[in-house]
Protein backbone atom coordinates (compact mmCIF):
# COMPACT_ATOMS: atom_id res chain seq x y z
CA UNK A 1 0.00 0.00 0.00
CA UNK A 2 2.62 2.51 -1.06
CA UNK A 3 0.30 5.25 -2.16
CA UNK A 4 -1.74 5.53 1.04
CA UNK A 5 -0.33 6.84 4.30
CA UNK A 6 -0.74 4.70 7.39
CA UNK A 7 -3.64 6.79 8.66
CA UNK A 8 -5.40 6.57 5.32
CA UNK A 9 -4.88 2.83 5.05
CA UNK A 10 -6.39 2.48 8.51
CA UNK A 11 -9.52 4.26 7.27
CA UNK A 12 -10.10 1.35 4.93
CA UNK A 13 -8.89 -1.50 7.12
CA UNK A 14 -10.58 -0.67 10.43
CA UNK A 15 -14.20 -0.90 9.28
CA UNK A 16 -13.52 -4.30 7.79
CA UNK A 17 -13.29 -6.08 11.12
CA UNK A 18 -12.39 -4.01 14.17
CA UNK A 19 -14.92 -1.28 13.65
CA UNK A 20 -17.34 -3.08 11.38
CA UNK A 21 -20.43 -0.98 10.74
CA UNK A 22 -22.84 -3.86 11.16
CA UNK A 23 -21.46 -5.90 14.01
CA UNK A 24 -19.69 -3.23 16.05
CA UNK A 25 -21.32 0.06 15.22
CA UNK A 26 -24.72 -1.64 14.83
CA UNK A 27 -25.75 0.29 11.75
CA UNK A 28 -27.29 -0.83 8.50
CA UNK A 29 -28.88 -3.96 9.91
CA UNK A 30 -32.18 -3.76 8.06
CA UNK A 31 -30.93 -4.52 4.59
CA UNK A 32 -28.28 -6.91 5.87
CA UNK A 33 -31.03 -9.24 7.00
CA UNK A 34 -33.73 -8.86 4.46
CA UNK A 35 -32.02 -9.41 1.11
CA UNK A 36 -29.32 -11.90 1.96
CA UNK A 37 -31.28 -14.99 0.95
CA UNK A 38 -29.34 -14.98 -2.35
CA UNK A 39 -25.62 -14.35 -2.70
CA UNK A 40 -26.15 -12.37 -5.92
CA UNK A 41 -28.53 -9.92 -4.23
CA UNK A 42 -26.04 -9.42 -1.40
CA UNK A 43 -23.21 -8.63 -3.81
CA UNK A 44 -25.31 -6.16 -5.79
CA UNK A 45 -26.52 -4.43 -2.62
CA UNK A 46 -22.92 -4.18 -1.37
CA UNK A 47 -21.85 -2.55 -4.64
CA UNK A 48 -24.82 -0.15 -4.51
CA UNK A 49 -23.93 0.95 -0.98
CA UNK A 50 -20.27 1.30 -2.03
CA UNK A 51 -21.30 3.70 -4.78
CA UNK A 52 -23.72 5.72 -2.66
CA UNK A 53 -21.48 5.94 0.41
CA UNK A 54 -18.26 6.66 -1.48
CA UNK A 55 -19.69 9.33 -3.72
CA UNK A 56 -21.97 10.73 -1.02
CA UNK A 57 -19.10 11.11 1.41
CA UNK A 58 -17.13 13.04 -1.20
CA UNK A 59 -20.05 15.35 -2.07
CA UNK A 60 -20.87 16.15 1.55
CA UNK A 61 -17.21 16.68 2.34
CA UNK A 62 -16.86 19.11 -0.56
CA UNK A 63 -19.88 21.04 0.73
CA UNK A 64 -19.02 20.80 4.39
CA UNK A 65 -18.15 24.46 4.84
CA UNK A 66 -21.26 25.83 3.19
CA UNK A 67 -24.01 23.68 4.73
CA UNK A 68 -25.82 25.60 7.51
CA UNK A 69 -25.95 23.47 10.62
CA UNK A 70 -29.71 23.68 11.06
CA UNK A 71 -30.57 22.04 7.77
CA UNK A 72 -27.70 19.62 7.46
CA UNK A 73 -29.87 16.52 7.89
CA UNK A 74 -32.11 17.66 5.06
CA UNK A 75 -29.14 18.36 2.78
CA UNK A 76 -27.72 14.93 3.57
CA UNK A 77 -31.05 13.29 2.83
CA UNK A 78 -31.32 15.06 -0.52
CA UNK A 79 -27.81 14.01 -1.54
CA UNK A 80 -28.43 10.39 -0.58
CA UNK A 81 -31.86 10.31 -2.19
CA UNK A 82 -30.46 11.62 -5.47
CA UNK A 83 -27.68 9.00 -5.52
CA UNK A 84 -30.11 6.22 -4.64
CA UNK A 85 -32.47 7.26 -7.42
CA UNK A 86 -29.54 6.88 -9.84
CA UNK A 87 -28.74 3.42 -8.45
CA UNK A 88 -32.39 2.39 -8.64
CA UNK A 89 -32.78 3.49 -12.26
CA UNK A 90 -29.50 1.81 -13.29
CA UNK A 91 -30.63 -1.42 -11.65
CA UNK A 92 -34.03 -1.29 -13.30
CA UNK A 93 -32.39 -0.73 -16.67
CA UNK A 94 -29.59 -3.31 -16.54
CA UNK A 95 -30.69 -5.96 -14.04
CA UNK A 96 -34.45 -5.94 -13.95
CA UNK A 97 -34.92 -9.34 -12.30
CA UNK A 98 -32.56 -8.40 -9.53
CA UNK A 99 -34.27 -5.07 -8.98
CA UNK A 100 -37.50 -6.99 -8.46
CA UNK A 101 -35.84 -9.20 -5.84
CA UNK A 102 -34.39 -6.19 -4.07
CA UNK A 103 -37.70 -4.31 -4.45
CA UNK A 104 -38.05 -1.60 -1.82
CA UNK A 105 -34.66 -2.26 -0.21
CA UNK A 106 -32.88 -0.25 -2.87
CA UNK A 107 -34.96 2.73 -1.81
CA UNK A 108 -34.24 1.91 1.80
CA UNK A 109 -30.54 2.55 1.20
CA UNK A 110 -31.55 6.16 1.80
CA UNK A 111 -32.35 5.40 5.40
CA UNK A 112 -29.43 3.03 5.81
CA UNK A 113 -27.97 4.27 9.07
CA UNK A 114 -24.40 3.65 7.88
CA UNK A 115 -24.65 6.36 5.26
CA UNK A 116 -26.10 9.08 7.45
CA UNK A 117 -23.88 7.92 10.30
CA UNK A 118 -20.69 8.31 8.26
CA UNK A 119 -21.81 11.67 6.87
CA UNK A 120 -22.31 13.02 10.38
CA UNK A 121 -19.31 11.38 11.96
CA UNK A 122 -16.73 11.83 9.25
CA UNK A 123 -17.58 13.62 6.02
CA UNK A 124 -18.68 16.84 7.71
CA UNK A 125 -15.29 17.26 9.34
CA UNK A 126 -12.73 15.82 6.96
CA UNK A 127 -11.20 16.31 3.53
CA UNK A 128 -12.77 14.76 0.42
CA UNK A 129 -10.03 12.18 -0.21
CA UNK A 130 -10.17 10.88 3.36
CA UNK A 131 -13.95 10.90 3.33
CA UNK A 132 -13.85 8.85 0.14
CA UNK A 133 -11.55 6.29 1.77
CA UNK A 134 -13.73 6.18 4.88
CA UNK A 135 -16.78 5.63 2.72
CA UNK A 136 -15.10 2.83 0.78
CA UNK A 137 -13.88 1.21 4.00
CA UNK A 138 -17.25 1.22 5.71
CA UNK A 139 -19.05 0.03 2.61
CA UNK A 140 -16.51 -2.77 2.32
CA UNK A 141 -17.09 -3.75 5.95
CA UNK A 142 -20.83 -3.78 5.32
CA UNK A 143 -20.30 -5.78 2.14
CA UNK A 144 -18.15 -8.39 3.90
CA UNK A 145 -20.88 -9.18 6.40
CA UNK A 146 -23.56 -9.20 3.73
CA UNK A 147 -21.57 -11.61 1.59
CA UNK A 148 -20.83 -13.94 4.50
CA UNK A 149 -24.48 -14.09 5.55
CA UNK A 150 -25.64 -14.44 1.93
CA UNK A 151 -23.08 -17.19 1.30
CA UNK A 152 -24.25 -19.34 4.18
CA UNK A 153 -27.92 -18.71 3.66
CA UNK A 154 -27.87 -19.60 -0.02
CA UNK A 155 -25.49 -22.53 0.37
CA UNK A 156 -27.31 -24.20 3.23
CA UNK A 157 -30.77 -23.09 2.19
CA UNK A 158 -30.81 -23.84 -1.51
CA UNK A 159 -27.61 -25.77 -2.17
CA UNK A 160 -26.54 -23.25 -4.81
CA UNK A 161 -24.08 -20.37 -5.01
CA UNK A 162 -24.91 -17.53 -7.39
CA UNK A 163 -27.41 -19.90 -8.96
CA UNK A 164 -24.94 -22.71 -9.64
CA UNK A 165 -25.75 -25.97 -7.83
CA UNK A 166 -22.90 -26.94 -5.54
CA UNK A 167 -23.95 -30.14 -3.86
CA UNK A 168 -25.56 -31.79 -6.84
CA UNK A 169 -29.11 -31.75 -8.08
CA UNK A 170 -31.78 -32.19 -5.41
CA UNK A 171 -34.41 -33.43 -7.82
CA UNK A 172 -32.27 -35.89 -9.74
CA UNK A 173 -30.57 -36.93 -6.50
CA UNK A 174 -27.00 -36.63 -7.71
CA UNK A 175 -23.98 -35.56 -5.68
CA UNK A 176 -24.55 -35.24 -1.94
CA UNK A 177 -28.27 -35.67 -2.27
CA UNK A 178 -28.00 -39.37 -2.97
CA UNK A 179 -26.64 -39.88 0.53
CA UNK A 180 -29.72 -38.35 2.04
CA UNK A 181 -28.58 -34.71 2.41
CA UNK A 182 -31.47 -32.25 2.21
CA UNK A 183 -31.46 -28.49 1.82
CA UNK A 184 -32.34 -26.64 5.03
CA UNK A 185 -35.09 -24.52 3.52
CA UNK A 186 -35.47 -22.67 6.79
CA UNK A 187 -32.22 -20.83 6.15
CA UNK A 188 -33.93 -18.94 3.37
CA UNK A 189 -36.49 -17.50 5.74
CA UNK A 190 -36.19 -14.28 7.68
CA UNK A 191 -35.42 -15.49 11.23
CA UNK A 192 -32.32 -17.46 10.27
CA UNK A 193 -30.66 -14.28 9.00
CA UNK A 194 -30.95 -12.87 12.52
CA UNK A 195 -29.53 -16.00 14.08
CA UNK A 196 -26.66 -16.17 11.55
CA UNK A 197 -25.76 -12.59 12.37
CA UNK A 198 -25.89 -13.39 16.09
CA UNK A 199 -23.44 -16.23 15.53
CA UNK A 200 -21.09 -13.99 13.50
CA UNK A 201 -21.10 -11.48 16.37
CA UNK A 202 -20.43 -14.32 18.82
CA UNK A 203 -17.39 -15.46 16.81
CA UNK A 204 -16.10 -11.93 16.42
CA UNK A 205 -16.37 -11.08 20.10
CA UNK A 206 -14.83 -14.33 21.23
CA UNK A 207 -11.77 -13.58 19.15
CA UNK A 208 -11.49 -9.98 20.31
CA UNK A 209 -12.17 -9.89 24.03
CA UNK A 210 -12.08 -6.11 24.13
CA UNK A 211 -15.47 -5.93 22.48
CA UNK A 212 -17.35 -7.86 25.14
CA UNK A 213 -19.94 -5.78 26.98
CA UNK A 214 -20.03 -6.17 30.70
CA UNK A 215 -23.36 -6.04 32.47
CA UNK B 1 -64.08 -6.23 6.46
CA UNK B 2 -60.94 -5.66 4.46
CA UNK B 3 -59.98 -2.90 6.87
CA UNK B 4 -59.92 -5.33 9.77
CA UNK B 5 -58.07 -7.85 7.67
CA UNK B 6 -55.39 -5.39 6.56
CA UNK B 7 -55.09 -4.20 10.15
CA UNK B 8 -54.34 -7.67 11.51
CA UNK B 9 -52.19 -8.52 8.52
CA UNK B 10 -49.94 -5.52 9.03
CA UNK B 11 -49.56 -6.13 12.76
CA UNK B 12 -48.85 -9.85 12.78
CA UNK B 13 -48.12 -11.28 9.37
CA UNK B 14 -46.20 -8.46 7.72
CA UNK B 15 -44.75 -7.27 11.02
CA UNK B 16 -42.24 -4.54 10.28
CA UNK B 17 -39.53 -6.07 12.44
CA UNK B 18 -40.09 -9.78 12.24
CA UNK B 19 -41.07 -10.21 8.63
CA UNK B 20 -39.23 -7.41 6.85
CA UNK B 21 -36.61 -6.23 9.40
CA UNK B 22 -37.36 -2.55 9.02
CA UNK B 23 -36.33 -0.21 11.84
CA UNK B 24 -33.79 -2.62 13.34
CA UNK B 25 -31.22 0.05 14.26
CA UNK B 26 -33.38 1.98 16.67
CA UNK B 27 -35.06 -1.28 17.73
CA UNK B 28 -31.69 -2.58 18.93
CA UNK B 29 -30.48 0.69 20.35
CA UNK B 30 -33.53 1.76 22.35
CA UNK B 31 -34.69 -1.59 23.69
CA UNK B 32 -32.64 -1.59 26.87
CA UNK B 33 -35.45 -0.21 29.01
CA UNK B 34 -39.17 -0.76 28.65
CA UNK B 35 -40.12 2.86 29.35
CA UNK B 36 -38.03 4.36 26.54
CA UNK B 37 -39.11 1.56 24.22
CA UNK B 38 -42.76 2.39 24.86
CA UNK B 39 -42.09 6.08 24.17
CA UNK B 40 -40.27 5.40 20.91
CA UNK B 41 -42.89 2.88 19.83
CA UNK B 42 -45.67 5.39 20.39
CA UNK B 43 -43.78 8.02 18.41
CA UNK B 44 -43.31 5.56 15.54
CA UNK B 45 -47.03 4.71 15.48
CA UNK B 46 -47.88 8.40 15.37
CA UNK B 47 -45.41 9.22 12.61
CA UNK B 48 -46.46 6.22 10.49
CA UNK B 49 -50.14 7.03 10.97
CA UNK B 50 -49.55 10.50 9.54
CA UNK B 51 -46.95 9.91 6.86
CA UNK B 52 -48.40 6.84 5.11
CA UNK B 53 -51.73 8.50 4.20
CA UNK B 54 -49.94 11.74 3.23
CA UNK B 55 -47.58 9.84 0.98
CA UNK B 56 -50.52 7.91 -0.44
CA UNK B 57 -52.09 11.22 -1.47
CA UNK B 58 -48.78 12.33 -2.99
CA UNK B 59 -48.46 9.06 -4.84
CA UNK B 60 -52.03 9.09 -6.08
CA UNK B 61 -52.19 12.66 -7.31
CA UNK B 62 -48.63 13.48 -8.32
CA UNK B 63 -46.32 10.53 -8.61
CA UNK B 64 -48.07 7.62 -10.27
CA UNK B 65 -47.93 7.27 -14.03
CA UNK B 66 -50.84 9.28 -15.36
CA UNK B 67 -51.58 10.81 -11.99
CA UNK B 68 -51.38 14.40 -13.11
CA UNK B 69 -54.49 14.36 -15.23
CA UNK B 70 -56.37 16.46 -12.70
CA UNK B 71 -54.19 19.36 -13.82
CA UNK B 72 -55.25 18.99 -17.42
CA UNK B 73 -55.31 16.30 -20.09
CA UNK B 74 -51.98 17.34 -21.57
CA UNK B 75 -50.32 16.16 -18.33
CA UNK B 76 -51.83 12.69 -18.39
CA UNK B 77 -48.70 11.07 -19.83
CA UNK B 78 -46.30 12.27 -17.15
CA UNK B 79 -44.69 9.64 -14.95
CA UNK B 80 -43.04 11.22 -11.95
CA UNK B 81 -42.54 8.03 -9.97
CA UNK B 82 -38.77 8.44 -10.03
CA UNK B 83 -39.27 11.36 -7.64
CA UNK B 84 -40.95 9.12 -5.05
CA UNK B 85 -37.88 8.72 -2.87
CA UNK B 86 -37.19 12.41 -2.55
CA UNK B 87 -40.79 13.42 -1.99
CA UNK B 88 -41.50 10.66 0.53
CA UNK B 89 -38.42 11.43 2.56
CA UNK B 90 -39.24 15.15 2.47
CA UNK B 91 -42.73 14.53 3.89
CA UNK B 92 -41.31 12.23 6.53
CA UNK B 93 -38.60 14.68 7.62
CA UNK B 94 -41.19 17.46 7.92
CA UNK B 95 -43.62 15.34 9.91
CA UNK B 96 -40.91 14.16 12.27
CA UNK B 97 -39.86 17.74 12.91
CA UNK B 98 -43.48 18.48 13.80
CA UNK B 99 -43.73 15.49 16.12
CA UNK B 100 -40.53 16.60 17.80
CA UNK B 101 -41.96 20.06 18.47
CA UNK B 102 -45.22 18.61 19.80
CA UNK B 103 -43.45 16.13 22.09
CA UNK B 104 -41.13 18.81 23.42
CA UNK B 105 -44.09 20.98 24.30
CA UNK B 106 -46.38 18.38 25.84
CA UNK B 107 -44.00 15.90 27.45
CA UNK B 108 -40.52 17.27 28.16
CA UNK B 109 -39.54 14.19 30.16
CA UNK B 110 -40.25 11.90 27.22
CA UNK B 111 -38.39 14.31 24.99
CA UNK B 112 -35.33 14.11 27.23
CA UNK B 113 -35.38 10.37 27.60
CA UNK B 114 -35.69 9.80 23.86
CA UNK B 115 -32.83 12.20 23.20
CA UNK B 116 -31.30 11.81 19.77
CA UNK B 117 -33.64 9.01 18.76
CA UNK B 118 -36.61 11.24 18.08
CA UNK B 119 -35.04 13.07 15.13
CA UNK B 120 -33.55 9.74 14.11
CA UNK B 121 -37.06 8.44 13.44
CA UNK B 122 -36.83 10.40 10.20
CA UNK B 123 -34.18 8.00 8.97
CA UNK B 124 -35.75 4.98 10.56
CA UNK B 125 -36.19 2.46 7.74
CA UNK B 126 -39.59 1.54 9.13
CA UNK B 127 -41.11 4.90 8.28
CA UNK B 128 -39.78 5.10 4.73
CA UNK B 129 -40.39 1.37 4.37
CA UNK B 130 -44.03 1.80 5.33
CA UNK B 131 -44.52 4.35 2.56
CA UNK B 132 -42.55 2.34 0.00
CA UNK B 133 -44.44 -0.85 0.74
CA UNK B 134 -47.69 1.09 0.50
CA UNK B 135 -46.59 2.19 -2.95
CA UNK B 136 -45.31 -1.16 -4.18
CA UNK B 137 -48.35 -3.10 -2.95
CA UNK B 138 -50.65 -0.53 -4.59
CA UNK B 139 -52.97 -0.06 -1.65
CA UNK B 140 -56.16 1.20 -3.28
CA UNK B 141 -57.81 3.70 -0.93
CA UNK B 142 -56.85 6.37 1.59
CA UNK B 143 -58.66 4.58 4.40
CA UNK B 144 -56.75 1.36 3.74
CA UNK B 145 -53.48 3.30 3.61
CA UNK B 146 -54.20 4.81 7.04
CA UNK B 147 -55.09 1.40 8.44
CA UNK B 148 -51.86 0.03 6.98
CA UNK B 149 -49.84 2.84 8.58
CA UNK B 150 -51.41 2.45 12.01
CA UNK B 151 -51.19 -1.35 11.86
CA UNK B 152 -47.52 -1.34 10.86
CA UNK B 153 -46.78 1.08 13.68
CA UNK B 154 -48.56 -1.10 16.21
CA UNK B 155 -46.65 -4.14 14.94
CA UNK B 156 -43.33 -2.34 15.39
CA UNK B 157 -44.44 -1.16 18.83
CA UNK B 158 -45.30 -4.71 19.88
CA UNK B 159 -41.93 -5.96 18.72
CA UNK B 160 -39.85 -3.35 20.51
CA UNK B 161 -41.95 -3.70 23.67
CA UNK B 162 -41.43 -7.46 23.73
CA UNK B 163 -37.69 -7.32 23.14
CA UNK B 164 -37.22 -4.56 25.76
CA UNK B 165 -39.09 -6.62 28.35
CA UNK B 166 -37.00 -9.69 27.53
CA UNK B 167 -33.72 -7.76 27.60
CA UNK B 168 -34.56 -6.35 31.01
CA UNK B 169 -35.05 -9.88 32.31
CA UNK B 170 -32.01 -11.52 30.78
CA UNK B 171 -29.67 -9.05 32.43
CA UNK B 172 -29.79 -11.46 35.33
CA UNK B 173 -29.23 -14.56 33.21
CA UNK B 174 -26.03 -16.41 32.59
CA UNK B 175 -25.36 -15.41 28.99
CA UNK B 176 -21.91 -16.38 27.57
CA UNK B 177 -19.73 -13.26 27.63
CA UNK B 178 -19.22 -13.00 23.90
CA UNK B 179 -22.98 -13.17 23.32
CA UNK B 180 -23.95 -10.56 25.87
CA UNK B 181 -25.83 -7.52 24.68
CA UNK B 182 -26.02 -7.51 20.92
CA UNK B 183 -25.46 -11.17 20.07
CA UNK B 184 -28.15 -12.59 22.30
CA UNK B 185 -30.58 -9.88 21.21
CA UNK B 186 -30.18 -10.97 17.59
CA UNK B 187 -30.76 -14.60 18.47
CA UNK B 188 -33.80 -13.82 20.61
CA UNK B 189 -35.25 -11.64 17.86
CA UNK B 190 -34.74 -14.53 15.46
CA UNK B 191 -36.65 -16.84 17.78
CA UNK B 192 -39.44 -14.29 18.14
CA UNK B 193 -39.58 -14.00 14.35
CA UNK B 194 -40.03 -17.78 14.14
CA UNK B 195 -42.84 -17.44 16.65
CA UNK B 196 -44.53 -14.73 14.61
CA UNK B 197 -44.39 -16.92 11.53
CA UNK B 198 -47.10 -18.98 13.17
CA UNK B 199 -49.51 -16.15 12.39
CA UNK B 200 -49.06 -16.87 8.71
CA UNK B 201 -52.14 -19.03 8.42
CA UNK B 202 -54.33 -16.68 10.41
CA UNK B 203 -56.26 -14.95 7.68
CA UNK B 204 -56.45 -17.33 4.78
CA UNK B 205 -57.42 -20.11 7.11
CA UNK B 206 -55.62 -22.81 5.18
CA UNK B 207 -53.78 -23.14 1.90
CA UNK B 208 -51.82 -19.96 1.24
CA UNK B 209 -50.24 -21.04 -2.01
CA UNK B 210 -53.41 -21.02 -4.10
CA UNK B 211 -53.34 -18.47 -6.85
CA UNK B 212 -56.29 -16.21 -7.57
CA UNK B 213 -57.14 -18.12 -10.76
CA UNK B 214 -57.43 -21.31 -8.80
CA UNK B 215 -59.65 -19.65 -6.23
CA UNK B 216 -62.02 -18.05 -8.70
CA UNK B 217 -62.15 -21.30 -10.68
CA UNK B 218 -63.04 -23.17 -7.51
CA UNK B 219 -65.70 -20.66 -6.58
CA UNK B 220 -67.23 -20.79 -10.05
CA UNK B 221 -67.25 -24.56 -10.12
CA UNK B 222 -68.91 -24.57 -6.70
CA UNK B 223 -71.52 -22.21 -7.91
CA UNK B 224 -72.13 -24.21 -11.03
CA UNK B 225 -72.47 -27.77 -10.00
CA UNK B 226 -71.53 -28.40 -6.36
CA UNK B 227 -68.44 -30.35 -7.33
CA UNK B 228 -66.43 -31.57 -4.37
CA UNK B 229 -63.30 -29.53 -3.90
CA UNK B 230 -59.90 -30.88 -4.84
CA UNK B 231 -57.53 -32.20 -2.16
CA UNK B 232 -55.74 -28.89 -1.81
CA UNK B 233 -58.63 -27.15 -0.12
CA UNK B 234 -60.73 -29.99 1.13
CA UNK B 235 -60.65 -28.47 4.58
CA UNK B 236 -62.78 -25.55 3.57
CA UNK B 237 -66.54 -25.90 3.61
CA UNK B 238 -67.66 -22.88 1.74
CA UNK B 239 -71.05 -21.38 2.16
CA UNK B 240 -72.05 -18.47 -0.02
CA UNK B 241 -70.82 -16.04 2.67
CA UNK B 242 -67.43 -17.71 2.72
CA UNK B 243 -67.26 -17.52 -1.04
CA UNK B 244 -67.49 -13.74 -0.89
CA UNK B 245 -64.88 -13.59 1.82
CA UNK B 246 -62.59 -15.83 -0.14
CA UNK B 247 -63.03 -13.61 -3.17
CA UNK B 248 -62.16 -10.55 -1.06
CA UNK B 249 -59.14 -12.31 0.37
CA UNK B 250 -58.08 -13.42 -3.10
CA UNK B 251 -58.38 -9.88 -4.45
CA UNK B 252 -56.49 -8.50 -1.51
CA UNK B 253 -53.82 -11.14 -1.94
CA UNK B 254 -52.87 -10.01 -5.40
CA UNK B 255 -52.17 -6.50 -4.34
CA UNK B 256 -51.28 -6.59 -0.70
CA UNK B 257 -49.22 -9.78 -0.49
CA UNK B 258 -45.79 -9.83 -2.08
Amino acid sequence: MGLLSKKDAALIKDPLFDNNPITIQVLGICSALAITAELKASIVMAIAVLFVLGLGNVVISLMRNIIPSKIRIIVQLVVVAALVIIVDLVLKAFAYELSKTLSVFVGLIITNCIIMGRFEAFALANSPWQSFLDGIGNAAGYGVILIIVGFFRELLGAGTLLGFPVFGDPIEKTGLYQYGYENNGFMLLAPMALITLGVIIWVQRSRNKALIEDH
Amino acid sequence: MEYLELFFKSIFIDNMIFATFLGMCSYLAVSKKVTTAVGLGAAVIFVLAITVPLNWLLDQYILQPGALKWLGTEYADYDLSFLSFILFIATIATMVQLVEIVVEKFSPSLYNSLGIFLPLIAVNCAILGGSLFMQSREIPTLGLATVYGVGSGIGWFLAILAIAAIREKIRYSNVPPALRGLGITFIITGLMAIGFMSFGGMLTGGDEEETTEEKTAVIQSKQNDNVTLSASDSNRNETSQDKEETKAIADNNTKVVE
